[in-house]
């Protein structure tokens, strides 16, 4: 395989990731998906769970985001993270403590908006602690 | 005339105060550093998400149903005005350059009818615009970027103003800052933020039949997902733009005063040297003429 796609990995603070890969496996709302080079433009949202990065005939790296965006196209594809962790750096203390606080927020949350806020969290927590395994 | 004492007082007292604005000179600059690369390494985000938003918003053109955040209420009555300054003062024009366009847009908006709402973010707004435009002022935001500015700040703004905007307390929103041109030169910027102006050549380029692009789940989902982080991300980089011209501000006018204190000391210590050399003289004359008086 010797065209690559450009894969970008883009949080608010920074660009995290620019390189060519093989293939990216992303968490789509609707299901994962791979995107290869020539991949037909789409645009999709993000599901909190875990990209993983194929090149070279291997996994290259895995990260784990919390939700976002993903735009494809034929030769790149973009993903906005609000947030963006490598598998290897999550414990399990980490997954505890954001689903602790997740809790935390949904007992207090007052307001529909909030409740919405805090469910979403409690599903960041979930997919992070899933993603260690 | 001033006796040598209250000469050799002043000197001191202004020398000090010269140690102190040159070391908040310094502290400006190695936190310009810092503020500025948070600033360029956030663009990239923002400018990916204004690429996204303007496909979809191509796509969705001329469909009814679109969000209201990026069509706008139909209405432009009751305009929000979002004034970012820093929460610090010592830093030249800085805050005073951004009271006055809020003031200047205010009183422009109010002559042609319109209701206003300014929203400080940044404790100098609050105070600053107070006295003139106090009873238009809503619950604003202080204390934001203390360590840096944290995109969870900027969401929390973002909410705020969302919020607002589901309960129908504005039609159009915007955002007031001083955008960062260089450590020397800010630009008091207006962006409108809602509804979301849509890049014009973006639109352009992609309603072509280059990219037919699909969207999942639908474009209005999606939507409806990426406009309140696009607010979040307009106003992160309001902040972090903000952060990084104040610290330039500051810097420069810490420099000038730095500067003119030093001047002022070289004047006061040719002074004093001259009221010395006087009197010096003046006690040598009446030693003198009383002398030849014997």
């Amino acid at each position: 395989m010797a065209d690559k796609i450009q894969f970008e990995l883009v949080s608010p603070a920074k660009l995290l990731v620019s390189s060519p890969v093989d293939m990216v496996v992303v968490p789509g709302t609707e299901g994962d998906f791979g995107a290869l080079v020539r991949h037909a433009p789409m645009i999709t949202t993000v599901r909190p769970g875990v990209i993983v990065v194929h090149d070279g005939g291997k996994v290259s790296s895995s990260i784990f985001v919390a939700g976002g965006f993903a735009e494809v196209n034929e030769e790149r594809i973009t993903v906005l993270a609000e947030e963006a962790i490598p598998v290897g750096d999550i414990t399990a203390e980490l997954a505890a403590a954001r689903k602790k606080a997740a809790k935390d927020a949904l007992d207090d949350a007052k307001t529909d908006r909030e409740k919405a806020q805090a469910q979403r969290l409690i599903l960041i927590a979930e997919a992070l602690e899933a993603a260690r395994h | 005339m001033a006796s040598l004492k209250d000469l050799r007082m002043k000197i001191v007292s202004v020398k000090s105060t010269r140690k102190i604005t040159s070391a908040m000179k310094m502290v400006a600059a190695s936190k310009l550093r810092r503020a500025q690369t948070a600033a360029e390494a956030a663009r990239p985000f923002a400018e990916r998400m204004e690429r996204m938003l303007g496909t979809l918003a191509a796509s969705l053109a001329g469909q009814s149903g679109a969000p209201k955040m990026l069509t706008g209420t139909g209405a432009d009555k009751v305009h929000l005005l979002v004034a970012v300054t820093a929460d610090r003062g010592l830093c030249g024009g800085f805050n005073s350059s951004i009271v006055r366009a809020t003031k200047a847009m205010a009183a422009d908006l109010l002559k042609q009818g319109k209701i206003v709402k300014i929203m400080p973010v940044g404790r100098k707004a609050r105070e600053q615009l107070r006295r003139d435009y106090g009873q238009y002022m809503i619950e604003g935001f202080e204390n934001l970027g203390r360590k840096g500015v944290v995109f969870a700040e900027a969401d929390q703004v973002a909410e705020k103003i969302s919020t607002l905007f589901d309960a129908e307390d504005f039609d159009v929103c915007t955002v007031i800052y001083n955008r960062f041109k260089s450590a020397i030169a800010q630009e008091v910027t207006r962006q409108q933020v809602i509804p979301f102006p849509v890049p014009a050549q973006a639109t352009k380029a992609d309603a072509g039949a280059k990219a037919i692009y699909e969207f999942e789940p639908g474009e209005e989902e999606i939507l409806a997902d990426i406009l309140p982080r696009n607010l979040a991300t307009q106003v992160f980089r309001a902040l972090l733009e903000s952060q990084a011209s104040e610290q330039g501000a500051r810097m420069t006018a810490m420099d000038n005063a730095t500067r003119n204190a030093g001047e002022m000391i070289n004047a006061l210590a040719i002074k004093y040297n001259r009221s010395r050399q006087a009197q010096i003289t003046k006690e040598l004359i009446e030693i003198i003429s009383g002398a030849e008086a014997l």
